[in-house]
């Protein structure tokens, strides 16, 4: 009884298959024609055109904010020199075009398709050198838990808890849960520092240990907590609150049993 | 030995003893209650399902055997689970499917007995209301007496009073006897150094690089981009072969890069950044957490423990929570290769207040 339910609570095969999917599509797909070495001038001229597609994507979906060339507004940063891995980054996981301004912008639904993400991401590289999307083999989960787990703890655990439930800021910022997130946003944001998130360039976590960071997430993801009941593994918050409530109850409701009288 | 003078006679049937209790009030307790209202007794006894019907006398009953039978079931489970589910292999979820099982059973086996014996409690045995009165605080004149004369006896035949010399070295022995555990605790504590020199100085000296957290790779001014996070330690600290916890402790840095129109510096603290890198200390000053919880855009520092808030841009000053004084900055410099080096110590003890720190 015990081992099916263990079985049950961990993700279903099809949700790692639908996972990777995800990952290849957006690592794989357009990008992984571009980067072929073997067809040097097709890809320049693909390049060229992808920029002028993204171009008019950007005028006709972010320029109101950032700015016809992307030089920023009022409303919005400039984003010369941001790199494809913010723009996908934040238009990958529905960030941006963001719905209102608040104190952060939050994933919801994504609103271009993945060709789209790309257009748009090499227009805005193509403004000023930045960072790159990662290549496939540094998100694809390949490297060091363990080593990634140290430096997780070290580096993220503080803001996005030490199992990558997330937590809370200041002033109703947050930083979300890391769950479900694909590698190569995970890189991507490690990289580009979106919004409040402090950037950790390469200098600082290299592209290998950040490629550890993201099997170690995408380990515990895979190997659920051996406690049992996780309650959102936010610590002592949800933990505390079950046992108030739960825990207290049960001794009220028999403490009340034992004193009442029989019928 | 004080007797129970009225021990055993005082449970009395309910109805025949509440009012003769009204009229005398007992000796220990005689406090004249003026307007006291009467004693209403107890309600009219109401009998049970199970004292008047005796199928549901014995459906209760069959209900109590099936509880305690059910208790042996969760012992015997709990012993073949043991077996059932070894913890040999070394997967941390064979640990916890043999715990899980094994706790299940032993819970079984004790809360099947707590419920069965409760429920007998209520539903089978004798449920008359009985009154036991409480008997007087003070002992009688003999009880007393015979109290003070076995102390005496006693003193007499063990001579404690007579022979001095002997009861004060006993005291003088049971006074000395914890000396050695005071010994031992002050043990604990660093030898031959004032705890407050300890408090006041870290690892940090003039010239020290700052080096990544955990690998010890110094670190250049130019890795350093707009945004980023450092967290550091000093060199050296990996290869301390004492107290190096204790160290980091002290010495944990978190290092940031701010625009440097951005940063607002007092002019006595002018050159203790560069470029707009600066370096603090990531130990509260309210209980110690590491404060690591930085948000770039608005340059607040949150320590997580009691959402004490600091500002980066302004010297780190709290601008929340309960913390007192901003956190100490690290001042910097780049040497002759590049790379960041503190220019000394923290100018103030790090952390939260102790004794001597106001």
């Amino acid at each position: 009884m015990t081992s099916s339910k263990r079985r049950t609570g961990r993700r279903s095969p099809l949700a790692t298959v639908a996972l990777l999917a995800l990952g290849l599509v957006f690592t794989g797909g357009a990008y992984a024609a571009f980067s072929t070495g073997t067809a040097q001038a097709e890809v320049e001229a693909t390049s060229q055109q992808t920029i002028e597609e993204g171009k008019k994507l950007f005028q006709a979906n972010c320029a109101t904010c950032h700015g016809l060339d992307a030089q920023g507004t009022e409303a919005g940063p400039s984003l010369v020199g941001v790199g494809a891995a913010a723009v996908d980054f934040q238009v990958g996981t529905g960030r941006m075009p963001m719905q209102m301004q608040g104190p952060q912008a939050e994933q919801k639904p994504v609103q271009f398709t993945d060709e789209q993400t790309k257009q748009l991401a090499y227009y805005v590289a193509s403004l000023g050198p930045g960072p790159d999307i990662p290549a496939d083999h540094l998100v694809n989960g390949g490297g060091d838990a363990a080593n990634g787990a140290e430096l997780f703890r070290i580096n993220c655990a503080m803001c996005h808890n030490v199992a990558g439930a997330g937590g809370a800021l200041t002033e109703g910022k947050y930083a979300p849960a890391l769950n479900d997130v694909s590698g190569v946003h995970i890189y991507e944001a490690m990289v580009t520092g979106p919004q409040n998130m402090p950037v950790f360039n390469d200098l600082n976590i290299t592209p290998e240990d950040k490629r550890d960071i993201i099997t170690y997430l995408q380990y515990i993801q895979d190997n659920r907590s051996p406690g049992g009941f996780e309650l959102g593994s936010l610590g002592p918050v949800s933990e505390g609150l079950f046992i108030w409530i739960f825990g207290l109850g049960t001794i009220v409701a028999i403490t009340v049993w034992i004193t009442a009288k029989s019928n | 030995m004080a007797q129970d003078d009225n021990g055993g006679t005082d449970i009395a049937a309910a109805g025949s003893s509440s009012h003769e209790h009204e009229v005398a009030a007992s000796p220990g307790t005689a406090v004249v209650v003026a307007d006291g209202f009467e004693n209403p007794g107890f309600p009219p006894h109401r009998k049970r399902v199970t004292d008047e019907d005796p199928k549901k006398a014995k459906t209760a009953e069959r209900a109590v055997y099936t509880m305690f039978y059910l208790s042996i079931v969760g012992s015997v489970w709990a012993i073949a689970a043991y077996m059932i589910f070894p913890m040999e292999s070394n997967d941390v979820f064979d640990v916890r499917l043999n715990n899980l099982s094994f706790g299940l059973g032993v819970s079984l086996a004790l809360l099947a007995i707590g419920f069965g014996a409760v429920h007998w409690a209520k539903a089978l045995m004798h449920d008359v209301e009985l009154v036991d009165e409480r008997h007087p605080v003070r002992g009688s004149e003999e009880t007393r007496a015979g109290a003070v004369k076995v102390f005496q006896d006693a003193d007499q035949e063990s001579g404690f009073t007579r022979r001095s010399v002997i009861r004060n070295s006993l005291i003088g022995a049971l006074v000395v006897f914890p000396l050695p555990a005071v010994v031992l605790f002050r043990g604990l504590a660093p030898q031959d150094q004032d705890p407050v020199e300890l408090l006041s100085h870290t690892m940090w000296t003039q010239g020290t690089r700052l080096t990544l957290d955990p690998s010890g790779v110094p670190i250049k001014a130019s890795d350093i981009t707009i945004g980023s996070a450092f967290h550091v330690i000093p060199e050296g600290l990996n290869e301390l072969e004492h107290h190096r916890l204790e160290e980091k402790a002290k010495a944990a840095v978190l290092l940031m890069r701010l625009n440097p129109e951005e940063l607002n510096e007092t002019p006595d603290r002018a050159d203790w950044s560069y470029q707009g890198i600066v370096a603090y200390s990531k130990i509260c000053t309210h209980v110690g957490c590491p404060v690591a919880l930085y948000e770039q855009h608005t340059h607040h520092l949150l320590c997580p423990c009691h959402q004490s808030q600091f500002d980066v841009a302004n010297h780190c000053e709290v601008i929340f929570g309960p913390a007192k004084r901003p956190l100490p900055q690290l001042p910097i410099a780049v040497d002759d290769e590049g790379y960041l080096v503190a220019q000394s110590d923290f100018t103030e003890p790090v952390g939260p207040s102790f004794w001597e720190r106001h």
